[in-house]
């Protein structure tokens, strides 16, 4: 079996006009909607307090509702979360009660109001640690993007290195975006899904960038144009690319079947930068190359990757 | 060129083999069983308990599966939940409180294993259920209180050695004393250096006076600090072993924090009582000089006379309180509830130390008549238990304290000063709790997640790239053994993060030898032959996947470096994930396909599925 059956290559380059446009139209959007609707961050970076209860019968909502009423807790959320047993509670911080107290407090009266209750889950996380985990979380992400562009610099050239932090970025802020249209809760598994979207889908431009320098060197292609060549090196790795990705894919999708709530959102986030991977390496990160001027001379072989490539081989 | 020699053969084998070992154990389940401890960690056991836990099994008609003596521990394997608990209540009966027995799983994994540290993956709490606590100690509170104890010290020293001063206070960690003469500072520097040589001193002369300001150093800062997290490790381990914990967890996180974590423990609500309790207990003198109505009025209204605070007692009536501190829980060695013999009321009973003990009887008998106020202070509310009446000097270090509302009180408080008091409060800034029936489902979630993930990739691969599908898929089975027997290995903690983690490793690692692969159908389009098509193919796919997999990494140890809870335990298991499949996707992967073509001289066509070739190129 063989997905493409080209017999010349594509010319992706060629739309790589319009492609631009509509990643500025994405990014637009993404940024618009992390401003205007931002992102709904879970308690893990607010701070506050999750409660997931269950029931041997069908949640009644209202009663929880009520119950946190009764109590005097203000501002509380409460859904059915999975399944119509389950619900989820959510309280935010609050002053005059410490994040200790106040779970026990709520499961205390749950269980007065009816005890077959069964507490599944709970995660509160004071302030203090909330800020933490959010400067963590976007270090983490500095550090990746700054470890990873290092990386390539050195092992391509600094046009690459960019290019491959711009697509990858893209991908990244195209997550978040979706994530504050659809308020689609943010946390910390989330977080770790970002992070891993940041290493997996670098991969995609790595992959290509090899093949871009490759023809470069190939007598072969010596007069051929930049976007010839860069469109060369998508199209031989094309089969690789759905290969790779569908495998991943599939992997994701049975974590969204089977992972259950908590791995859904995460399963979500990798969707997202699967697909939108794909697209960026060979849409955005390629002609953002070739637009800042990569061509045979930058890297062209010289004597010292001569002697590394053999030694490589 | 396609053959390997036999050591890389070996190798292989030898890995696999290892590996298999490491993976069995979590195969064997667990048994429910009951863990025996002394009640102090870091006692032993002496293993005359064993036989009497033996005999008292065999008394009751409960038969038991093993028996693991260890020095701090003796664990007992049983048949069902029901047998554990009967058990628990058995063993709890005969042994006294000397001991502590908690509910415990063990694998049932066969001793050689477990001697050659061949255990089942650890599993974190979210997978097995239980608390977990992050714990905020307030150091600037046992850096004052500390203050208030050299000044004390100080005073009393002075005092002994008839040294003349007047008006000692602290300011937050800042001592101050005024002397008459130059030379009563003199003298009194020299003395008060003998306390702690690390304090800083500065003169000062302000209308005639001698003042001494007494600056704590850095270094003494930090060791009281250091000292302050030490103690209060220490006091959290007893009071956890007072809970009847299984494998508990107590660690130190960063500066200032402290993790708790309590695997199996369900009642929440008492497990938070226990560890939060930030129980200090203090005597103080009653100010009755100064107790007349006005100022009491004064005080409520928040400006209470100098040197006092104002404090409620059981009854919400106002005490007038002296800021200096007499004796604190430290001082305390052992505590127990009991009657008292007179008034049938429920007390404490609690023991001095050698110190202590000198203190108290130093201040009763200096104070006949007056009150001596006992002072609970509980999550910034301080409480009057009792201000009794001193009748005469106590000596001995023997004191009750009265005014306990029932003996469940008694009883808690006691265990409270018996296990010790924290050196400085603490507060719980997180916590995660993850019920046993939750834990049992996310299991469950992660498993399928992964076998089902797996399932699609190998048909998948073995649809696209036929033998050499079933050659990738036999590099991704070996990629999944390694890891999981790397995890049992080192003992990583495995949570449902993690779980996603192998099933997403998976994911991503075949696109090792997706790229081989595609590598060497490139090399067939180009004319090359099978042989150098395989050979060629490996070479070059080796590039890009260590490019790949070295980004991959790099956000691997990002999350690892920067990542706590839940993002941590991901990223342990991606970066180990990373590393295995370097190795089985292409030097594993590499060893079959060399042992099936290497050998034939003569291959016409490699089934690596069809490839299409464009025949005018």
């Amino acid at each position: 079996m063989e997905f493409f059956r080209v017999k010349k290559d594509i010319p992706f380059m060629s739309y790589r006009k319009i492609s631009v446009i509509i990643s500025f139209a994405i990014f637009f959007f993404s940024v618009l909607f992390l401003f205007t609707r931002g992102l709904n961050l879970g308690v893990d970076f607010t701070g506050g307090t999750i409660m997931e209860v269950s029931y041997p019968q069908v949640a009644n909502i209202e009663s929880i509702r009520s119950t946190l009423d009764e109590i005097d807790i203000k501002d509380s959320q409460v859904q059915n979360f999975g399944t119509s047993k389950d619900a989820l509670i959510r309280l935010p911080l609050t002053d005059n009660l410490s994040i200790a107290d106040l779970s026990e407090k709520v499961a205390s009266a749950l269980r007065v109001k009816d005890s077959s209750v069964q507490i599944k889950r709970v995660e509160s996380v004071g302030s203090q640690v909330g800020d933490e985990l959010y400067e963590d979380g976007a270090l983490a992400i500095l550090f990746v993007c700054l470890g990873i562009m290092v990386y390539l610099w050195l092992r391509f050239e600094w046009r690459f290195a960019v290019a491959a932090i711009v697509a990858n970025l893209h991908d990244v802020i195209i997550i978040l975006g979706f994530f504050a249209y659809f308020q689609w809760e943010f946390n910390l598994t989330v977080l770790a899904a970002v992070l891993a979207v940041l290493g997996y889908s670098v991969n995609e431009s790595v992959v290509v960038f090899d093949r871009v320098r490759e023809n470069f060197r190939s007598p072969k292609m010596r007069r051929a144009k930049v976007t010839e060549v860069v469109d060369n090196a998508i199209t031989r790795t094309m089969s690789r690319t759905i290969m790779t990705h569908l495998s991943t894919q599939t992997v994701v999708i049975a974590m969204l079947i089977f992972g259950g709530e908590i791995l859904h959102n995460f399963a979500l986030a990798l969707t997202i930068g699967i697909l939108f991977g794909i697209y960026s390496s060979i849409m955005v990160g390629c002609p953002m190359a070739i637009w800042l001027g990569t061509n045979q001379n930058n890297l062209a072989v010289t004597q010292t990757d001569q002697n590394k490539d053999n030694i490589d081989s | 060129m396609n053959q390997y020699s036999r050591w890389k053969y070996f190798l292989i084998l030898l890995t696999i083999g290892l590996s298999l070992i490491y993976v069995t154990p979590n195969f064997y389940g667990e048994s429910y069983a009951i863990q025996i401890m002394p009640l102090k960690s870091g006692d032993k056991i002496e293993s005359s308990v064993l036989k009497i836990v033996e005999s008292k099994l065999n008394l009751e008609n409960l038969y038991n599966k093993g028996l693991i003596y260890e020095p701090s521990s003796i664990k007992v394997k049983l048949e069902s939940a029901e047998d554990q608990l009967k058990a628990k209540t058995v063993i709890e009966d005969s042994l006294g409180n000397q001991y502590v027995v908690a509910l415990n799983l063990i694998s049932n994994s066969p001793n050689w294993l477990t001697n050659i540290g061949a255990l089942p993956m650890y599993l974190g709490l979210d997978l097995r259920g239980g608390v977990h606590f992050l714990m905020q100690v307030d150091l600037t509170t046992a850096l004052e209180k500390t203050t208030g104890g050299y000044l004390r010290d100080i005073r009393t020293e002075l005092r002994k050695d008839r040294v003349a001063y007047y008006d000692a206070k602290k300011n937050n960690d800042v001592i101050q004393i005024k002397f008459k003469t130059e030379q009563d500072l003199k003298d009194g520097k020299n003395i008060i250096r003998d306390i702690n040589p690390d304090f800083d001193f500065k003169e000062m002369k302000i209308n005639n006076e001698q003042l001494l300001k007494i600056i704590i150093s850095e270094k003494t800062k930090k060791s009281i600090t250091e000292f302050a997290i030490k103690q209060n490790l220490e006091t959290l381990n007893n009071r956890v072993n007072e809970l009847g914990v299984a494998e508990p967890i107590i660690q130190q996180q960063g500066l200032d924090r402290i993790v708790v974590q309590l695997p199996g423990v369900q009642d929440t609500a008492k497990a938070k009582e226990i560890l939060g309790r930030t129980a200090l207990l203090e005597m103080r003198m009653v100010d009755d000089e100064k107790s007349n109505p006005q100022n009491i009025e004064e005080a409520i209204n928040g400006k209470p006379p100098f040197g006092t605070e104002l404090f409620y007692d059981r009854f919400e009536n106002p005490i007038l309180v002296k800021k200096e501190v007499i004796l604190t829980g430290e001082r305390i060695t052992n505590a127990g509830p009991s009657v008292d013999s007179q008034t049938g009321q429920s007390v404490v009973s609690i023991t001095l130390d050698g110190a202590g003990s000198n203190i108290f009887k130093e201040v009763t008998r200096e104070n006949v008549g007056k009150k001596i106020a006992l002072l609970l202070i509980e999550k910034n509310l301080t409480e009057v238990i009792t201000a009794p009446v001193i009748k005469s000097e106590i000596g001995g270090g023997r004191v009750q304290i009265t005014g306990m509302r029932n003996t469940q009180e008694a009883t808690d408080i006691a265990l409270l000063l018996r296990a010790g008091s924290l050196a400085a409060p603490m507060e719980i800034i997180e916590e995660r709790t993850v019920g046993p029936s939750m834990g049992k489902e996310n299991i469950t979630k992660g498993i399928q997640s992964t076998i089902w993930g797996f399932v699609a990739i190998v048909i998948l691969m073995i649809i696209y790239y036929m033998l050499f599908g079933v050659i990738s898929v036999i590099g991704l089975s070996v990629n999944l053994l390694f890891l999981v027997a790397l995890l049992s290995a080192i003992q990583a903690t495995l949570t449902l993060p993690g779980l996603a983690a192998i099933a997403l490793t998976l994911g991503m690692a075949i696109d090792a030898n997706v790229l081989i692969n595609e590598r060497i159908r490139d090399e067939i389009r180009n004319g090359n032959t099978p042989q150098a098509s395989i050979h060629m193919g490996y070479e070059k796919a080796w590039g890009t996947i260590l490019d790949s997999n070295i980004t991959t990494m790099i956000a691997g140890l990002a999350l690892f470096m920067f990542g706590s809870g839940p993002i941590k335990g991901f990223a342990v298991v991606h970066v180990l994930g990373i590393l295995t499949s370097m190795y089985s996707a292409i030097f594993v992967s590499r060893g079959i396909v060399n042992y099936l073509y290497g050998n034939k001289r003569k291959i016409k066509k490699l089934s690596i599925g069809e490839i299409f070739k464009v025949e005018n190129n």
